[in-house]
């Protein structure tokens, strides 16, 4: 008797929670269109590899030695070279943004190369973007290596150097920033989302004064956030399987992991930005104050402190304890593992674990404040 | 005369509506400052204190010089030393280091005999930049220890030599870079909510119809409406621009005066496409979301993190019509490289197109919709 007025009270709720989304059509909007456009957007437009670096090259004195080093970065698919036989003309196109950086051959540099063996190359990168800075300067390492030991085969010898290194890049071999910053982003998109879809809901009824209309009837609290979170999961959750599907297919990212583990993580980070947004609305109570709200808490932070594209490790220690408390890290950790590793059962579960009590907290906080009165 | 009366009456208003209410109030001044903070040392790419183990089955004295080396470096923490190949995989799985360095047996006596001795590194290639660059600090180092291996041993050194120099941020702190970034950032959030809200509330309330029924007219609407939107702007812009020359000690090099002008037209132009965005939503959740759609990909496609060089051609196009990107590179380019007005030049005039454009097209919206 009870129960089958628990579940009556239950499909009404969600009944008119769907009619309402069906209604606005602005809900669906950001559950699907929001997600491709977003996950092309960002897909397409994050990406820390860079190709066809300008560059400005110095040769001030024009012979063998100096072309077999130019050639080299003509040759390059990372550098777009342009040579320049003084400095002064280079450097006039460095400060105008033209080039990213000189290389500066001087006009001793055969002579110093074939009899001292000492030639400086003089490098000059823009240092502004210190991470694009850093990475092309290993690119031109990386090139001026290759050279040495060319130059040594033409001299007919070996480059004899002491020691060298053999990287391995494990999980990602070809190092392409997309393979990690996609799965990263679908928890970025993701938190945009849960947090967006719910976070109005409730402002809005007690806005428009329907709160009060909600709060006549027999529904308890728990039916009432059942009742509204119930279609928003599962629209949510069909905005995740498009993300996953356009990683898969459009991005070319390897899923090494299992699809099963990956769908229950994401139904509990649903869950968990669910009731953030849920728990925005139950405290601002005004649209304006919810909706400036979940964007602050939500898109920055997960772009920022998630780990999805700045390495957490690195950050000064009472920075670290604050992401503890972003949702998106413990996802952005399931979803690379995921995607990139394979099934790695202490990391996934760990973080799922954490999302877990996340989502009691959340869910939690939000029931015990959503009073069934109008004073409160 | 009257009508810029009218003018600044609505602007009074308006601006008392927004900051009348507690929580509206805490909203604009508490977080944007709180995320200045936190993301001003947060968003760094550069790495410290990074997990490594290091499986030396050489023990000799270079070997252990060379490891010496690796743990000497602030970039690197030494958690572990291992003793067999099996420890090296759920090291890196677990995320428990982010690299291994592996010593071979046979190191010190390839090293004396004259021969190259090779190392390898396992890297965890999870985020490939990271990998990147602990694989370029870790080259550094072995190229000192070359060098000065060569030098004791009286061995020829390569016949040249890389003289790397970073201009404008000499120690390659990437905060330099970020931290102006988040001015931008923040005030792009900032103004867009507070215009793009601003008629919706109205419609919501109802009393959007009272103040047609006043003798303002639609332009005069429109502009009482984008006052607010770039004072508030133009208020939490300068508090953020002084924390990030006296808090983050970024050095300001170039012209004040330039930097202003880069803000007062990217004030502009975000006060035009909040208010496209506010004329356009019926309720306050479509202005929300219309708000939430602009910002997003204007921040992903600003350069604010990742450079627009590495985008695609047509992602490249997109991003012209960005207000962001053209206040990032002014940002940037007044703060670290100490450029002035000419400069910028190609900066200031893109800008002020798109806030004519939008501007234009937020009142044309607004008349279009009233009738």
């Amino acid at each position: 008797m009870r129960d089958a007025a628990v579940r009556m009270r239950l499909a009404g709720m969600i009944r008119k929670e769907t009619l309402q989304i069906l209604r606005d059509p602005s809900s669906i909007a950001i559950a699907f269109v929001m997600p491709l456009v977003l996950l092309l957007l960002f897909g397409y437009g994050v990406s820390l590899d860079a190709r066809h670096i300008p560059l400005a090259i110095v040769v001030e004195q024009p012979d063998a030695s100096s072309a077999g080093l130019v050639g080299a970065f003509q040759r390059s698919n990372y550098f777009a070279p342009q040579t320049f036989s003084n400095i002064q003309t280079a450097q006039q196109a460095f400060d105008q943004r033209e080039v990213f950086g000189i290389v500066w051959l001087r006009n001793d540099f055969s002579e110093r190369l074939l009899s001292t063996g000492e030639a400086p190359i003089g490098v000059i990168v823009n240092g502004v973007d210190a991470n694009r800075a850093r990475i092309t300067a290993g690119y031109i390492q990386g090139l001026w290596q290759v050279w040495l030991e060319s130059y040594a085969h033409s001299q007919g010898g070996e480059l004899a150097q002491p020691v060298t290194l053999e990287p391995r890049i494990w999980f990602n071999a070809a190092v392409r920033s997309r393979d990690f910053l996609v799965p990263g982003l679908i928890a970025v998109i993701m938190t945009l989302i849960g947090a967006m879809l719910t976070s109005m809901v409730v402002a809005r009824e007690w806005e428009r004064g329907t709160m009060e209309a909600l709060m006549v009837t027999p529904i308890r609290i728990g039916e009432l956030m059942i009742g509204k979170l119930a279609p928003y999961f599962i629209l949510g959750m069909g905005g995740m399987l498009l993300s996953v599907a356009m990683a898969l297919w459009l991005f070319d990212v390897p899923l090494r992991g299992s699809f099963w583990a990956l769908t229950a993580a994401s139904a509990l980070f649903m869950m968990v930005a669910l009731g953030m947004g849920l728990l925005i609305s139950v405290v601002a109570r005004n649209q304006f104050v919810a909706g400036q709200v979940s964007i602050l808490v939500t898109f920055l932070p997960a772009f920022i402190l998630s780990g999805f594209i700045f390495q957490i490790s690195s950050m000064p220690e009472p920075i670290q304890m604050v992401t503890h408390i972003i949702p998106a890290r413990y996802f952005v950790a399931i979803l690379q593992t995921l995607f990139l590793a394979g099934n790695i059962w202490p990391i996934v579960l760990g973080n799922s674990a954490a999302l877990a009590v996340m989502m009691v907290i959340f869910l939690g906080v939000a029931w015990r404040k959503t009073h069934k009165r109008l004073d409160a | 005369m009257n009508s810029l009366r009218r003018i600044v009456a609505l602007a009074i208003k308006e601006l008392l509506a927004i900051l009348r209410d507690r929580k509206s109030r805490i909203v604009l001044i508490g977080p944007p400052l709180a995320q200045l903070i936190v993301f001003g040392y947060a968003a760094s790419f550069d790495l410290n204190h990074i997990p490594v183990a290091v499986y030396n089955e050489d023990r000799s004295v270079p070997s252990r010089e060379l490891v010496a080396r690796l743990t000497g470096s602030p970039h690197f923490d030494l958690v572990a030393q291992l003793d067999h190949d099996a420890q090296i995989a759920p090291l890196i799985d677990n995320k428990d280091v982010l690299m291994v360095l592996h010593v071979g047996p046979r190191f010190s006596a390839d090293l004396k005999r004259g021969k190259t001795a090779r190392v390898q590194l396992i890297i965890d290639g999870r985020n490939s930049n990271t990998a990147l660059l602990a694989l370029g600090y870790l080259r550094t180092i072995l190229t000192d220890f070359n060098i000065d291996w060569s030098r004791e041993h009286g061995r020829r050194g390569p016949p040249a030599t890389l003289q790397i120099r970073p201009w404008y941020n000499e120690n390659l702190l990437s905060r330099w870079f970020i931290v102006p970034g988040i001015v931008g950032l923040l005030m792009l959030v900032v103004t867009t909510i507070v215009t793009g809200l601003s008629v919706a509330r109205e419609r919501e309330a109802g009393t959007f119809d009272q103040l047609l029924v006043t003798p303002l007219r639609p332009v005069e609407i429109l502009l009482g409406k984008s006052i607010p939107g770039i004072l508030i702007g133009l208020f939490e812009g300068s508090f953020i621009l002084l924390m990030v020359i006296y808090w983050f000690e970024v050095p300001l090099r170039g012209n004040l005066g330039a930097l202003y002008l880069g803000v007062f037209l990217f004030l502009l132009s975000a006060v035009g496409i909040g208010l496209m965005i506010s004329s356009l939503a019926v309720t306050q959740q479509q202005g929300i979301l219309g708000a939430f759609l602009f910002l997003v990909p204007a921040v992903i496609l600003s350069g604010f993190a990742t450079p627009i060089a590495n985008m695609p051609e047509t992602v490249q196009y997109l991003t012209l019509i960005n207000p962001m990107r053209y206040f990032m590179v002014i940002l940037r380019g007044v703060f670290l490289e100490g450029d002035s007005y000419a400069l910028l030049f190609d900066q200031y005039w893109p800008m002020a197109i798109i806030a004519v454009v939008t501007l234009s097209l937020a009142g044309w919206l607004f008349r279009h919709r009233m009738n």
